[in-house]
């Protein structure tokens, strides 16, 4: 199985769903000539033409507005925002119609569209390059939102996603676009939505995390080693979650520390914690903690590292959780 | 072609009398269709009003005095050619043949108003203000990268070009050349705000220029003038010329909604001259300067429209109440387990 950066991975996936279905296209801000400002979209212009990997205005709302449209006329969209926080002028047409528009339909018509985006910080960028706006698109009903941490996940979940009869949004880690690496199946292949990954098996708690912070809870882990038995898992999909894995986890160690880089109020950790408070609480012999940013504005990038969970924060959470 | 009546400060065609009528080259068959259709919009927006005030529907958005502007624009088209309502054309999808009782139950918030918008080529009435403008240039691009010889035509306000959603729209449009009508149905008022104080533009039609896309201003209360405006628009859009900005101009002479009351605002006497010069009454006065229409005929054509609405709310009230599966039934196309959970939920505890 070939090696590809979790950037390649995404490529690969949008080349051979193209292949696959002539009714996919791929529209988005520069991602024709330069193949996208993260090179994901690279090489889709060359072979599939400019009429199906599409530069299109510099306008999201426009641009994901557009693509409701496309799907009306029979197309399956895959709308490329060209940064997390470049996609806010998009969720006015997401809140208003992406997520509606198949129920204001009864069902007649399905908006089979992807909007994908790089997101999240450690990139060392301007203001407005490192958000993580996954609560955003997960509150918004209609929709479903993945994050996949591994190469062969990236290019899994955009390949359901793709195929999926509804709109998903696929939200990938920029920081680990080039500083992920990891084995990709060749030609097909789906990963398929609401089914978490256990990253590692462990005994004595379940630190839960997505994107990014799924390698930081796994160094988190590491360091640990001799002191607690963590298990990590990679929900992969949060909408919809999959909770089944997650009690499973908790239910055998007791515990759960949920690591999330996005704000920490109403963030996706809180929707973890409810759950397990709803269905699990019995099983819990501590509370359920939260290492994630702050309710702040994502610092200037000199700082970024303090606002970002650290591998310090989760242990010591784990250790916290422990003594409890 | 249509010649233009005199004395008009933009396009028009039925003048105030014989004399300054302008020439009209469609059939008497269509100009009779068209008589039809708005009495049949006419008609579906009064009675609306007084079921309002009955409380047979809820919240409704008057387009009175907007007639000429749906069904010129409609008749227009080809029946293939999709067609982008606001709430502003609620009913316009009467001229497709959606049924009144269907629109009447959107008005009464009951879940069998809805409909397939690809069985009658009108999409989903939009609520937000232009935010369909960017679905229908979505459309017209997609149906022309399918080779398909289809026209999209979306409705929106005067308000609504001071939207962001208008602006993308309209230039997605106009840079992959889609083949799209934009009709703009300014009536000078959004709500309270005047047109004045919604674009400094000399007159709306002036943004065209801006999108590199021909513009055409035309009387909106001149069923014909508007007809052939848009006629000519998707002739241009059919031959790949790409869109067109249609400003069809008329005068908001009824309240913006049944919640809206414009005595606080309004200039009264513009009204009153509006409601004189209502598109309607002008068509019927240009169909008996023809020769074309007696009293029996529009007697006969009013009371057919009528039994069609009131057929229509009979209909709507008759509709069972909407199961509680339906809160969640198309939600999405592959809803997740949670809904059925939530549904039993919702029975055992509400008994729904």
């Amino acid at each position: 199985m070939p090696e590809r950066l979790l950037v390649e991975a995404v490529n690969d996936a949008l080349h051979v769903e193209m292949e696959r279905d002539a009714n996919v296209l791929v529209l988005g801000e520069d991602v024709g000539r330069a193949g996208g400002v993260f090179r994901a979209t690279a090489g889709l212009r060359d072979r599939f033409g400019p009429d199906r990997c599409v530069d299109m205005p510099l306008a999201e709302a426009g641009l994901l507005g557009g693509a409701v449209g496309l799907c009306m006329a029979g197309w399956r969209p895959v709308c490329e925002m060209q940064y997390d926080a470049f996609s806010y002028p998009c969720l006015d047409q997401l809140i208003t119609h992406v997520g509606r528009y198949h129920w204001r339909t009864r069902g007649a018509m399905t908006f089979p569209l992807v909007v994908r985006m790089p997101y999240g910080g450690g990139v060392r960028a301007p203001e407005l390059h490192d958000d993580s706006p996954e609560t955003y698109y997960v509150h918004t009903p209609g929709v479903k939102v993945a994050i996949p941490s591994t190469a062969a996940d990236a290019k899994g979940l955009l390949a359901a996603a793709i195929r999926d009869p509804d709109p998903v949004v696929i939200l990938e880690p920029k920081l680990l676009y080039r500083t992920t690496r990891g084995e990709v199946p060749d030609g097909e292949h789906v990963v398929p939505l609401g089914a978490a990954r256990l990253a590692r098996e462990g005994d004595d708690v379940t630190l839960v995390a997505y994107g990014a912070m799924v390698a930081v809870a796994e160094r988190a882990a590491d360091a640990l080693a001799g002191e607690a038995s963590c298990e990590v898992l990679d929900l992969r999909t949060l909408k919809p979650l999959d909770e089944e894995a997650l009690l499973a986890s908790v239910r055998k160690t007791g515990r759960a520390v949920i690591v999330q880089e996005a704000p920490r109020t109403l963030g996706y950790a809180a929707e973890v914690a409810a759950v397990l408070a709803e269905k699990a609480i019995l099983d819990l012999q501590g509370p359920v903690l939260r290492v994630t940013g702050y309710d702040v504005p994502y610092p200037y990038w000199q700082l970024e590292d303090l606002y970002m969970p650290s591998v310090a924060r989760v242990t010591d959470a784990v250790r916290s959780l422990l003594a409890f | 072609m249509t010649e233009l009546a005199a004395g008009s400060p933009f396009p028009r065609v039925i003048g105030d009398d014989a004399s300054s009528d302008g020439a009209c080259r469609l059939p008497d068959s269509e100009l009779l269709a068209l008589h039809r259709a708005l009495v049949l919009l006419r008609t579906y927006d009064e009675r609306s009003v007084v079921y309002h005030r009955q409380g047979r529907i809820g919240t409704y958005a008057i387009y009175w005095g907007h007639e000429a502007i749906q069904a010129g624009a409609v008749h227009a088209l080809e029946d293939r050619d999709w067609i982008f309502p606001s709430y502003r054309e609620s009913a316009v999808g009467l001229l497709r043949g959606i049924p009144a009782s269907t629109v009447f139950s959107w008005w009464r918030g009951h879940p069998s108003g809805w409909w397939n918008p690809a069985d009658h080529g009108v999409a989903s009435i939009c609520v937000p203000i232009a935010t369909q403008v960017p679905h229908a240039a979505g459309f017209a691009w997609g149906s022309k990268l399918r080779g398909d010889d289809r026209v999209a035509l979306v409705f929106f306000g005067d308000g609504a070009t001071s939207e962001g959603a208008f602006h993308e729209g309209a230039n997605l449009a106009a840079v992959k050349k889609a083949p799209l009508v934009l009709l703009c149905s300014n009536n000078q008022w959004a709500i309270s705000t005047p047109i004045a104080e919604q674009s400094a533009a000399a007159s709306l039609v002036d943004k065209a220029v801006g999108y590199g896309m021909p513009g055409v201003r035309v009387d909106g209360t001149d069923v014909l003038a508007v007809h052939e405006a848009v006629r000519e628009a998707a002739a241009r859009a059919r031959a790949g010329e790409g869109p067109t900005f249609v400003e069809a101009v008329t005068y908001r002479a009824a309240p913006h909604a049944t919640a809206d009351d414009p005595s606080a605002y309004i200039d009264h006497d513009r009204v009153e001259q509006a409601r004189r010069a209502e598109c309607v009454g002008r068509f019927e006065g240009y169909l008996r300067r023809r020769g074309l229409l007696t009293d029996e005929l529009a007697e006969a054509v009013r009371a057919e429209a009528l039994e069609a609405v009131r057929a229509g709310i009979v209909a709507a009230e008759a509709e069972l109440p909407g199961d509680a599966s339906l809160i969640f039934d198309h939600a999405l196309a592959d809803g997740p387990q949670s809904f059925a959970h939530d549904l039993a939920e919702l029975r055992r505890v509400d008994g729904a």
